[in-house]
């Protein structure tokens, strides 16, 4: 079955300093089931809001594939485009810069509606604010009349007018007030099964990630480094880096026992001057000779333990005993 | 022993606002104390007010005193206010950009303090520096010490602002969310270095968070803070094992981790309280499911042991957190 999106090595490049090249996205391949939702982790820097722009087009691949529902998305003209944003949609960190601060909340869900003429007009921004748990008199005031977790709410509202088959959603809770994050949580939550949604989540935060995801990919330095089954990525986790990310993640509160951690020495590398082999192997405690010279490659592999397959880019994991399988 | 840091009865107010109300909190030597709670609920204020560095006018401290190693801060003089903010106090500010001064070398900006609290040379100074940035885990930290600050990362510049704090061996480290811009792996690497430091040094230190699993993995005890109020206080273990205030508990119960993956969170209703919207009674008490009446009508008092204190008229059964 074709899936919803199929996204084939998909790269940005942006003009560094010095007039250096910088590689913000490099060579990302990754598919997306309808319905399902895909999170997307990873450290400050890595691509991830450039991943989720370039699906969209709200800034220019510089190479690859986007096809969703089996078409490329990227030739497309403008106009072409823009009908294809009904189906994908995205729903940013800041709901504050997201929304224009003149318009009323009424205007603001309804543009998408008026933009491509479609019916309905106030009845449906009714319908939509209901869905979203703001009032109905939400309509007749402006964004700075609403907190934090309102305001999310309203660029959630205004990303489903036209009823999209795809939200990327970056970063949707980070700015808000812990007591606030689980109400939009479980609004996304909600608005997906009821709808059959496909997302991208992004985020920085793990357990954020492991609760609203099926499937996790780990981006590091514009690559993704390991994707697979949530539980699979977060319980047996394959490439050294995703497994120091979650050991890094402060303990749960209430936890027994502190658990091993890995701490890693030095910065994520600069995505200007990437460095040669794996990009990680500055900062991996499993390094090897090889890691500083040859990219390795996303390769999956059975996973003796848990009968899944991991799919990752490192030397040490095509290198396990199991036996490699296809290239991803 | 006299403590690192006291702070008793502190009441802040911007005109007829009291922007923290009656905040009391303890820190001894060598001890990590947490101070958590939403954006707005007052964390930096109380932390700013230990160093003097609040805007008066408008902030005003209405009641209340502060004592660092047991002298009265609120009433120093000019002079020994400035002999303590280098040299018995180190503060990491919560803006690592606007506490470091963009047009000065890094190098220049640790030296200074010396110079000044220790009388150490320009010379003396600069060694120690790079020093200071070697013991933060800086690599390279001679050339270091001739970069600008936007010449570094934000996880590089966190770790000048920490080796600033400590230039002068503090006796108390203020922190205030040292680690909440950073990466997850970059912020693991900073609290493991402030706990060890701390330990070295016995130095007490009050570590500034919104986040729970943060104080969880180096506090050795929590103040709670909801709305300009301390809510609940005890040893971290206790704290999070058998959380007695509902808003205290309703965080815990409320974390993605503290549940099965793509479950509906228990969630808070509401939001959280501006100053000036604060009404009678708990702050907590329009968005708690166990409020009652007089939640809504009278302030509870922060009751208990030493060991363990909580404000709330019905506070949480003594059962395990999830
Ligand atoms: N418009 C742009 N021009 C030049 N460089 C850019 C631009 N946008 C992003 N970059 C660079 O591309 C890289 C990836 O940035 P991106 O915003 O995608 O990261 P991110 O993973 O979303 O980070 P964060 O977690 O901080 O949001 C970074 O090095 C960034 O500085
Ligand atoms: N100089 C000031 N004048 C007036 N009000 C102020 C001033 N500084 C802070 N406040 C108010 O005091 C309250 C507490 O602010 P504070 O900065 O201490 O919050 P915080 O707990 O540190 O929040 P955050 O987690 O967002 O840093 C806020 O409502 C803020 O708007
Ligand atoms: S390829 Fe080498 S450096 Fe990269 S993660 Fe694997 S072991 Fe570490
Ligand atoms: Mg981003
Ligand atoms: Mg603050």
């Amino acid at each position: 079955m074709t899936p919803l999106l199929d996204v084939r090595g998909l790269t940005k490049h942006y003009a560094g300093p010095h007039g250096r090249v910088l590689h913000a996205l490099e060579d990302v391949s990754f598919t997306v089931a309808a319905g399902e939702a895909l999170g997307v982790v990873g450290e400050s820097g890595c691509g991830k809001s450039t991943l989720g722009k370039s699906l969209l087009r709200l800034v220019e691949p510089t190479a690859g594939e986007v096809l969703f529902e089996g078409e490329d998305v990227l030739p497309l003209s403008r106009r072409a485009m823009a009908a294809k944003r009904r189906d994908m949609q995205m729903v940013f960190q800041d709901p504050f810069g997201s929304l224009n601060p003149r318009h009323s909340v009424g205007t603001i869900v309804g543009e998408p509606l008026a933009i491509h003429g479609m019916p309905g007009g106030k009845a449906r921004v009714a319908e939509l604010l209901d869905q979203v748990g703001l009032p109905a008199d939400a309509a007749g005031r402006y964004p700075h009349e609403f907190s934090g977790g309102q305001r999310q709410r309203v660029a959630i509202a205004r990303a489903l007018a036209l009823g999209p088959k795809l939200l990327v959603a970056d970063e949707p809770v980070s700015a808000l007030d812990v007591s606030i994050q689980s109400q939009i949580i479980n609004l996304i939550g909600d608005l997906r099964r009821a709808y059959g949604l496909a997302m991208i989540f992004i985020s920085h935060d793990l357990s954020v990630i492991r609760h609203v995801s099926d499937r996790i990919a780990v981006m590091y330095l514009g690559r993704i480094v390991e994707i697979g089954p949530a539980a699979q990525v977060f319980e047996a986790p394959a490439h050294p880096y995703t497994r120091a990310l979650l050991s890094a993640v402060p303990r749960r509160p209430g936890a027994a026992q502190p658990r091993e951690r890995i701490i890693l020495h030095g910065d994520l590398p600069d995505p200007s001057s990437p460095p040669p082999g794996c990009a990680f192997h500055g900062r991996c405690p499993a390094a090897m000779p090889r890691c500083s010279v040859e990219p390795p490659e996303l390769v999956s592999r059975h996973v003796a333990e848990t009968g899944g397959t991991a799919i990752a880019a490192c030397h040490l994991h095509e290198h396990a005993d199991a036996p490699a399988l296809e290239p991803a | 022993m006299t403590p690192a840091l006291e702070i008793e009865g502190l009441t802040l107010a911007v005109g007829g606002r009291k922007l923290v109300e009656d905040v009391s909190i303890t820190v001894a030597p060598g001890e990590m104390v947490g101070l958590v709670g939403e954006s707005g609920c007052g964390k930096s204020i109380t932390a700013l007010s230990v160093m003097r560095l609040l805007p008066s006018p408008p902030v005003r401290v209405l009641s209340g005193a502060v004592r660092v190693g047991g002298a009265d801060v609120l009433a120093m003089a000019p002079e020994a206010l400035r002999a303590m903010r280098g040299d018995r106090v180190g503060m990491i500010f919560q803006e690592p950009m606007t506490s470091l001064n963009p047009v000065f070398t890094v190098g220049d900006q640790i030296a200074e303090a010396l110079e000044i609290h220790r009388g150490l040379s320009r010379r003396q100074a600069l060694a120690r520096a790079a020093e200071l940035l070697a013991l933060v885990g800086l690599p390279a930290p001679i050339e270091q010490l001739g970069r600008y600050p936007h010449q570094m990362s934000g996880g590089q510049r966190q770790r000048v602002m920490i080796a600033m704090a400590l230039a002068c061996e503090p006796k108390l480290l203020i922190a205030d969310e040292p680690t909440t811009a950073l990466d997850v792996t970059v912020q693991a690497q900073i609290l493991a270095l402030i706990d060890r430091l701390r330990r070295e040094m016995d130095m007490g230190c009050l570590l500034i968070t919104h986040d729970l699993g943060v104080v969880a993995e180096v506090c050795d005890r929590a103040a709670v803070m909801y709305a300009g109020r301390i809510v609940e206080e005890a040893a971290v273990g206790d704290l999070f094992a058998h959380p007695r205030h509902r808003y205290t508990r309703a965080l815990i119960d409320t974390a993605p981790a503290s549940n099965p993956p793509g479950t509906r969170l228990p969630s808070i209703a509401g939001m959280v309280p501006p100053p000036g919207a604060r009404e009678h009674g708990c702050a907590f008490a329009p968005r708690c499911p166990a409020a009652l009446p007089v939640c809504r009508t009278t302030t509870p008092a922060l009751l208990g042991d030493a060991g363990h204190r909580a404000a709330c008229w019905n506070p949480a059964p003594a059962e395990a957190a999830a």
